[in-house]
């Protein structure tokens, strides 16, 4: 075996490298790009369920319809409001509320004003949809009746 | 180890999700941002609270008590409501803790250690009712923003501390002063060191009553940190948010506090009734003032099953802002006919009346108490809900609990 092949063997071997590693990355990039656009993908969400359900803290775990780690109804859009809403207040203080479309705008234009909250690009859609759809407010009139008594004996 | 695991797991799921919903990333993006919406610290622990409190929010921290929970004549502090616009301060140290006097109408600026306020100044203690002005909220149609308080963010516990009168004599003030601010070490909820959670504060005539107070002292200990630990202002009778917590500074102005939480529509009800859900201006947006009158049955709680041949004894307190409570009523048939309960006068003025009655029914079914407390100008508390206004403040409709009759 003479020099020049040896080198040539070398380059066969590196190229052969390169190309494993160039397709890897690929796979994993398109993997990527796949869940970027749709973070539901079935493989993926199981895949994450299942390990998830192993140490039973999910932090994405949906039940009932409601988001556990935030309390949040699961609805189109919710991420882009846990990922927007939930960095300097918690999903409590969402949740509480309820208001409609101008309401809500106005309340998201007051955080953009006093408390820093970001310029919410094309998110901010999809966050007022989430939230007029999922929280809008209930007619309760000028008074409503008592509810949730929980009746026990009163003992003397 | 679990823990560990599952913060590991969710900061790395925020990362997929930012992925998943890309956050468009604003100038303004506070530079100790990460979005773990968990705060791990059990509330009940942390703050040593009654099971039954009940946590509003996690992040800032408000929990309000259940009106059965405020039967104490002084509210422990196990009992007592969590009000926060920011984040607590963390690692006070009151040995080292300072009060600044400035501000444009001071004579000069003036700075005390907190060792020196307690030995100069003569100390006085005083039970006092705070309120959050947004006490109730949670009944206005249509909804109002904010935190959706339903009737227990009241207290009166007893506040040590000095005069501010008498300290801002030592310092002295200029006849032009209109308004003092408080501004304190809590740190805003984006993490934005230059802007302040709340910094509100009171008309000059309110910062020098007697009862206005630099506390130090909460039921006769330190006050807990939640609370206010080292130093806080105590105002009574005005929205709580007046007294503000952790405070290391004190602005005389010679105009009206125009802090975080003073301006637009925070602490602020229409200057003229308006009709429910209407918008206001921000000019046309008044600062409360006084907290309007107002009730609690506190005993018993709310579902009691008694026998026919039963008396109930009621009990509660009533309060009246800056004035004092001439008169508690309660009805048993749905405000058609109103009877007197007995009525208490304060331990001192701004601190709550406990009233208490004696109750027979007339015959089995449901009933519902509700009371009714009028102050020493003639105003009382409304049966159904008080005008409406953007913020949802000052709910002062009358309290009411179900009783069952067998």
């Amino acid at each position: 075996m003479n020099e020049h092949d040896e080198i040539r063997r070398i380059i066969k071997a590196i190229s052969r490298l390169t190309i494993g590693i160039v397709m890897v990355t690929g796979l994993i990039v398109t993997l990527l790009i796949y869940y970027m656009m749709d973070p539901n993908v079935p493989a993926i969400t199981e895949w994450l369920t299942k390990t998830e359900t192993t140490n039973n803290e999910d932090p994405d775990k949906v039940e009932n319809g409601i988001h556990v780690r935030t309390g949040l109804i699961e609805a189109e859009g919710l991420m882009s409001v846990i990922n927007n809403c939930t960095n300097c207040h918690s999903a409590k203080l969402v949740i509480q509320n309820r208001m409609n479309e101008e309401r809500w705008i106005s309340t998201i234009r007051w955080m953009q004003r006093t408390q820093n909250l970001w310029d919410l690009g094309d998110q901010e859609e999809i966050i007022v949809n989430y939230l007029v759809n999922n929280y809008p407010p209930l007619k309760k009139g000028r008074r409503q009746a008592l509810s949730d008594i929980q009746w026990y004996k009163l003992e003397n | 180890m679990k823990r560990r695991a599952f913060v590991k797991k969710t900061a790395l799921s925020s990362l997929a999700g930012l992925v998943g919903a890309p956050i468009v990333f604003g100038r303004k993006m506070p530079t100790n941002y990460f979005p773990v919406v968990l705060q791990d610290a059990d509330p009940y622990q942390l703050f040593r609270l009654d099971q039954e409190m009940v946590v509003l929010n996690n992040r800032p921290w408000n929990i309000e008590a259940k009106a059965h929970l405020l039967n104490e004549d002084i509210t422990s502090a196990e009992n007592m409501f969590i009000r926060n616009n920011g984040i607590i301060p963390k690692d006070i140290d009151a040995s080292t803790w300072s009060l600044t006097i400035d501000g444009e109408s001071v004579k000069r600026e003036k700075t005390f250690t907190l060792e020196e306020l307690k030995k100069r100044f003569k100390h006085y203690t005083y039970q006092i009712t705070l309120e959050c002005g947004g006490n109730g909220r949670s009944e206005f149609d249509p909804p109002a923003k904010g935190n959706q308080w339903t009737v227990g963010a009241v207290s009166c516990a007893q506040w040590t501390g000095v005069r501010l009168r008498d300290v801002l004599e030592d310092v002295g003030i200029e006849n032009d002063a209109v308004y003092i601010g408080y501004h304190a070490t809590d740190t805003h909820l984006s993490g934005d060191p230059n802007k302040e959670p709340i910094s509100r504060g009171v008309p000059i005539e309110k910062a020098l009553q007697d009862e206005t107070l630099l506390a130090f002292q909460m039921n006769g200990t330190d006050i807990p940190l939640v609370h206010g630990n080292p130093l806080r202002l105590i105002a009574g009778g005005w929205p709580a948010s007046a007294s503000g917590k952790w405070i290391n500074r004190i602005s005389v102005r010679d105009r009206v506090h125009d802090g975080a939480k003073m301006m637009g529509s925070s602490y602020r009800v229409p200057c003229k009734p308006v009709g429910p859900g209407e918008k206001v201006k921000d000019e046309d947006m008044c600062i409360i003032e006084s907290m309007p009158v107002k009730s609690l049955i506190t005993y018993p709680k709310s579902g009691a099953i008694i026998g026919l041949e039963d008396k109930l004894n009621i009990r509660g307190h009533a309060w009246a802002g800056e004035l004092e409570v001439s008169k508690l009523e309660y009805s048993i048939d749905f405000g058609s006919t109103w009877q007197r309960a007995n009525l208490d006068q304060p331990v001192n003025r701004l601190a709550w009346q406990h009233f208490s009655a004696s109750i027979e029914f007339p015959q089995r079914g449901y009933f519902e108490i509700w009371a009714k407390a009028t102050d020493t100008e003639g105003n009382n508390q409304p049966m159904v809900l008080p005008g409406w206004n953007p913020k949802g403040y000052l709910n002062n409709a009358c309290h009411r609990i179900a009783i069952k009759v067998e």
